[in-house]
């Protein structure tokens, strides 16, 4: 059977963006991300084992500008796939799956990834210069 | 692992489903307290030179925890990166293909992280 050429849903071009749909692709793109994330904490921990040398350099690459961008986006995609995943376990208890609750639940992970991300990096900050 | 009504039907897509939903569901949990612990645990050592870091994997403790983090944490990204491949590569060959690298990568870095957090702890990195 063959089908009519029309545009799949969702079409993009005249797609009207909504938190939720959002919010469900940046929770895949954050795993994603935290998984090349993992390959950073294993390199920098066999850096460690390896001996001084090797964990100094994993430690100069993050102190360098790419090196501070990857942790920053790694703690943002951190705080919020933690948060959106309490979200996806409160859903799997068969609660809050209305609209209104997806969106005022959708807009306290926002929220709570923003203030959690600055928290850490405050602290962060303020272990450096003190 | 299947639920009783299932197994009683004896019907579903590949009669296996349930493990991946309840394992990927065990990690995050898992993952919640593991990976605040860690980040307020990176907070503490930053600029930390490579004696403290020693210090620090070489104590019970944070040692269990790392051990702990990498295999949740591999486990759950084995689990997760499964499903997108299967949702957006469809040539059977390139997704199963991918799906047997990505599960192989995932345990090839478990290891090695686990294995770098035990020479550490047991002191045998100078």
């Amino acid at each position: 059977m063959k089908s009519a050429e029309r545009p799949l849903s969702p079409h993009l071009q005249i797609y009207r963006w909504q938190l939720t749909s959002v919010m469900s692709i940046l929770h895949r793109a954050s795993g994603v991300g935290l998984g090349a994330g993992g390959v950073l904490l294993v390199w920098w921990l066999v850096a460690a084992a390896s001996g001084p040398e090797a964990y100094s350099a994993v430690q100069s690459f993050l102190g360098s500008w790419l090196g501070v961008a990857l942790l920053l986006g790694w703690t943002a995609a951190l705080f919020y796939h933690l948060c959106n995943g309490i979200r996806h376990l409160v859903w799997d208890t068969g609660h809050a799956l209305d609209l209104g609750s997806t969106y005022t639940g959708g807009w306290i992970v926002v929220g709570a990834t923003a203030i959690l991300t600055a928290v850490a990096w405050a602290a962060g900050i303020s272990h450096w210069v003190g | 692992m299947r639920s009783p009504l299932g197994r009683a039907r004896g019907l579903g897509s590949a009669k296996e489903g349930v493990d991946h939903w309840l394992l990927q569901r065990v990690t995050a949990v898992a993952l919640v307290p593991l990976s605040l612990w860690f980040v307020i645990a990176l907070i503490e050592l930053v600029g930390a030179d490579f004696d403290a870091m020693q210090d620090w994997v070489g104590r019970p403790l944070p040692a269990i925890l790392l051990v702990l983090l990498l295999i949740a944490t591999f486990y759950h990204a084995a689990l997760g990166l499964q499903v997108v491949i299967e949702d957006y590569v469809h040539g059977e060959l390139a997704r199963v293909g991918l799906v047997i690298l990505t599960r192989l990568a995932c345990a090839g870095l478990a290891v090695a992280g686990i294995v770098a957090v035990l020479t550490l702890a047991l002191g045998a990195a100078d």
